[in-house]
């Protein structure tokens, strides 16, 4: 039951805020998928209150600079590794101030998955009242392309250049075995459960983690126009599982893959970073049917009920 | 007001806790804490303390425990932190951002020698490491002035003309572990000697973003502001001492401290704990009709020069004691004190105490004698007291 994505309700409404979160003005390259995450953000944030942490990353630079701000919400640049340790100042001063402010941070897979983890891990383990994004393009996007633990096997990248040879880390398994109210991953390409998800998330307390598979174009070396294809490819072929998890125990698979080896090869044809180099398809498709079997299996488990 | 046995540890919580609670009526008080040798007393104090308005976080590092007074500061609160030594060192890179986002944090530092290999008794390197980092550093000689000048480092700090951080530094085990009777202010003194955080750059609803992108010329204009902040701070720290006296009936040390100098041609310039042992080797050296003084830095950013000028004008013979080394050049108050020295005195570095080596009178006694027999200058001289 591939559930496809619908457009429906998308349109500019009172609901939305006056000032996007994302400005004109912003530096983003075309075809970006944070630009995307942040437009879908906006949405959903409505007319809540937000701070922002924003580490070391694309999404800083794109702010402009000082005195401008491309953002319509208050925002910290922080050091690389401490967005999630801001986030924790300004989310208890705001809960002993009893204001109402929602605090995010919103990193990039470098700020996530490598340099910023301790810091990210201490805050979920004290399950702090914070929303954190990652929005992932796999690749230290902000420096011109290096190799991150985000970076999947297979992508060249300016410190790979034969192809990595490591596979993906798991963040959605990392961050759910912390045990935080919810977990979830975002795929672009499917609005709705996109919106959903970071209005759950909003309104939730305690530490929750969304995870945004943001297509890079630069990175990618891929057509600014496909991005949001290719996301919907990888979520058909079951590369990126779309899923949700409430209290790191009760796993949900929102988006279900038909598996689709067209899907697949479209997803790494159309990308320069998968050109040449080691690749195996093959291995791949194999790889991603024991992912789902394993967690086909945690979801019908009855713990996971 | 009450007197008690502190050590060094406990006095700088319990400042720190005073100012906290000073501020309940305002921002309230933040703080993000991590255990190291030998400030960890400090900050477990500080954890058994339920503010009327106020957290303290236990994170996992020292860059997080920053991180977090970032955090809290930014939002209008009080925030205050202590390390030490390789904590320090990791800590680093938001030490530097404190400064840079001119938030008015105040750090209690156990200077520790810096390791591989393990040392964890006193050396001013770790401290040292961060003098260019745009933080006020105060370095203190007793149990007494570290709880006085925590609480003016918050003063000084939060003052609207400043808005920098403030280190408190104290020498590791022979002030962090020691009992000292310490005259504890009280909370109605404290509430009158701190007014309320009012940060003017605090984060709210207004989108704006801070500390994001510089170019060349805003970054010049950034740095000019915050030196010029550092040039105002001798001059605030002066009223802040006179209110200070006002409120605690005591009177805080100046930037320098002078002891026995009126006429003395010799001078033992020194940091820390250093100051007192000076003390007892100039009594020594006046009973043998020996003209000599001691100047302790008490404040060394922003570095007191014009003090140190005024106060060895007439000095002849100058030896700087360096509990610290920059390796490659010298002792690092003796660089920055040179040039303050008076023209045709001879100023000489010694390099003593390192990982923290006990300097007794008796060595200081030995490095007068050969402060006298020198004909001029030498290099550096490592001292090894063991």
């Amino acid at each position: 039951m591939t559930q496809e994505p619908l457009m429906g309700g998308m349109a500019q409404t009172s609901q939305d805020r006056c000032d996007p979160l994302l400005r004109p003005g912003n530096t983003n390259c075309g075809g970006c998928g944070m630009s995307i995450g942040l437009n879908m953000l906006s949405r959903a944030i409505g007319k809540r209150k937000v701070q922002i942490v924003i580490p070391a990353c694309c999404g800083i630079v794109t702010a402009g600079p000082f005195p401008w701000s491309a953002y319509g919400a208050p925002v910290v640049a922080s050091t690389f590794a401490s967005a999630a340790a801001v986030a924790t100042g300004l989310s208890r001063a705001a809960t002993f101030h009893n204001r109402d402010t929602r605090v995010l941070c919103w990193a990039g897979d470098g700020g996530t998955y490598d340099i910023g983890m301790a810091t990210l891990s201490a805050a979920a383990e004290r399950n702090e009242d914070i929303l954190y994004f990652c929005y992932d393009n796999e690749i230290y996007g902000n420096t011109g392309g290096q190799r991150s633990s985000a970076t999947p096997v297979g992508a060249r990248t300016t410190t790979t250049p034969k192809g990595k040879r490591e596979n993906k880390k798991d963040i959605l398994a990392i961050m759910a075995a912390h045990r935080i109210p919810y977990a979830a991953t975002i795929s672009l390409a499917h609005p709705e459960d996109c919106l959903r998800k970071m209005e759950i998330a909003l309104d939730l307390k305690g530490f929750r983690f969304l995870h945004i598979l943001a297509p890079c174009p630069t990175g990618w070396k891929s057509e600014p126009a496909e991005g949001v294809e290719l996301v919907r490819a990888s979520v058909r072929s079951g590369l990126f599982p779309v899923v949700e998890v409430m209290d790191g125990r009760h796993w949900k698979i929102n988006i279900q893959p038909d598996f689709s080896f067209e899907d697949l090869k479209f997803y790494f044809e159309h990308q320069g970073r998968f050109r040449k180099g080691i690749f195996d398809v093959e291995g791949i498709s194999s790889d991603i049917r024991r992912y789902w079997k394993e967690l086909e299996a945690v979801v019908s488990s009855k713990a996971s009920q | 007001m009450s007197i008690e046995l502190l050590s060094a540890n406990h006095a700088a919580a319990t400042a720190a806790i005073l100012a906290g609670d000073a501020n309940r009526s305002a921002g309230g008080f933040g703080s993000g804490v991590y255990p190291i040798t030998p400030q960890t007393e400090c900050i477990e104090l500080l954890c058994t303390h339920e503010f009327e308005k106020g957290e303290v976080v236990r994170v996992e590092s020292e860059h997080s425990a920053m991180g977090v007074c970032i955090g809290f500061s930014l939002a209008g609160a009080r925030s205050f932190t202590a390390s030490a030594s390789n904590g320090l060192a990791y800590m680093c890179e938001n030490v530097f951002s404190a400064a840079l986002y001119r938030l008015p944090i105040v750090m209690m530092a156990a200077n520790r020698t810096l390791g591989p290999p393990w040392n964890i008794w006193v050396d001013h390197g770790d401290s040292l490491m961060l003098r260019d980092s745009g933080w006020i550093q105060f370095f203190c000689e007793d149990n007494q002035e570290v709880l006085d000048t925590t609480l003016l480092a918050f003063r000084l700090a939060e003052d609207p003309r400043i808005l920098l951080p403030a280190m408190v530094n104290q020498d590791a085990f022979v002030l962090s572990h020691t009992m000292m009777q310490t005259d504890i202010p009280s909370q109605d003194q404290v509430d009158h000697f701190l007014p309320t955080l009012n940060l003017p750059h605090q984060i709210g609803d207004t989108p704006v973003t801070i500390g994001g992108l510089d170019f060349p010329h805003e970054t010049e204009v950034h740095r000019r502001q915050h030196s010029e902040a550092m040039g105002r701070v001798m001059g605030v720290y002066a009223e802040i001492q006179k209110e200070f006296r006002e409120i605690f009936g005591r009177e805080p040390a100046g930037p320098v401290v002078p002891y026995r100098m009126e006429d003395a041609e010799i001078s033992f310039v020194s940091m820390g704990t250093t100051g007192s042992t000076v003390r007892v080797l100039v009594d020594r050296a006046r009973e043998k009709g020996i003209k000599a003084g001691g100047l302790r830095i008490r404040m060394f950013r922003p570095f007191p020069g014009e003090a140190l000028k005024k106060a060895l004008a007439k000095v002849k013979r100058v030896a700087v004691l360096d509990r610290n080394i920059s390796l490659g050049l010298g002792g690092v108050t003796w660089s920055e004190l040179k040039d303050w020295a008076p023209k045709g005195s001879l100023v000489q570095d010694y390099i003593i105490g390192l990982g923290g080596g006990d300097i007794r009178p008796e060595h200081l006694e030995k490095l007068l004698e050969d402060l006298c027999s020198l004909d001029a200058e030498v290099p550096p001289k490592i001292v090894e007291v063991g």
